[in-house]
């Protein structure tokens, strides 16, 4: 069960009207190692978790995640909202443009739709927890790319938030795999 | 875009991530006394801040009780507050 709360999970502030940036940022939004692709695999990793550690870390990382993808369709429709045609065309955001308008989307910078196979669910916690922590630093270098590409002091304030943010979930995903690993050592019977 | 409803808005945003915070901690460290403390504080902290603000700009979610007409509707929504305002 969720429920909505009407805040972002960061004071989002853009300073400039950049579509191409916001065509980058949106890789974020709908490419493999982007927010979405984070929130469904860790709530879809939940039911085959086996301990109450491991169970409360999904659920709550996998809603954060939820929230991150907020953020970065903030910060996309901000990029883009002011902008007129003659400042889309010819920028990379032009293709997205003429099928989806200034609405997010998700897919990835390159333009390639979301779709699951960018997760995965073994039902087996020790995969699923080293996925989640790969998931988790390839988001952050993700993130040091686009920061590296951006140019707005805005964008990247936030942008910096989230990069921190991969790293706490990183560091949580570590502890519950000991805690998992400590747990399958004690049911050893010799 | 009303100044001071940013500014409320981004104080429960600050304590709420502190919340978050200790939160994940507390999901891997269970029996941390002091860090459950901090927790209780703050969440005690937020819902004073929230009952102020939903008493002046409306709900925060649609759980909430609201004055007449239903203010949940109300914008600004998240994503069109103007935050560099404060």
């Amino acid at each position: 069960m969720w429920i909505y709360e009407k805040k972002l999970q960061y004071p989002v502030r853009v300073d400039t009207c950049n579509p191409t940036l916001a065509a980058m940022i949106i890789e974020q939004f709908g490419g493999p190692d982007g927010e979405l692709s984070a929130g469904i695999r860790y709530l879809t990793q939940r039911w085959t978790m086996p301990t109450n550690e491991g169970k409360a870390t999904l659920t709550d990382i996998g809603t954060e995640e939820l929230a991150h993808w907020e953020i970065i369709g903030t910060i996309v429709w901000k990029l883009v909202k002011d902008a007129p045609k003659e400042a889309i065309q010819g920028t990379p955001f032009e293709t997205h443009y003429v099928n989806h308008g200034k609405s997010p989307f998700p897919h990835s910078a390159a333009g390639e739709a979301w779709t699951a196979a960018y997760i995965q669910s073994k039902a087996d916690p020790i995969a699923d927890l080293h996925e989640d922590m790969a998931a988790e630093e390839k988001a952050r270098a993700t993130y040091e790319y686009l920061i590296r590409v951006s140019d707005d002091p805005g964008v990247n304030e936030t942008l910096g938030f989230l990069r921190q943010r991969e790293i706490v979930h990183f560091q949580r995903f570590g502890e519950t795999l000991q805690i998992v690993q400590e747990e399958i050592n004690r049911k050893k019977y010799y | 875009m009303d100044r001071e409803q940013v500014c409320s808005l981004r104080e429960i945003m600050e304590v709420d991530f502190v919340i978050k915070e200790t939160a994940l901690y507390l999901n891997t460290h269970p029996t941390d006394e002091r860090a459950l403390r901090l927790h209780n504080t703050y969440s005690q902290k937020l819902k004073e801040l929230e009952s102020i603000y939903q008493a002046k700009y409306g709900p925060l979610t649609n759980h909430e009780m609201s004055q007449f007409p239903w203010a949940y509707i109300n914008e600004p929504w998240p994503w069109e507050f103007d935050f560099s305002l404060c």
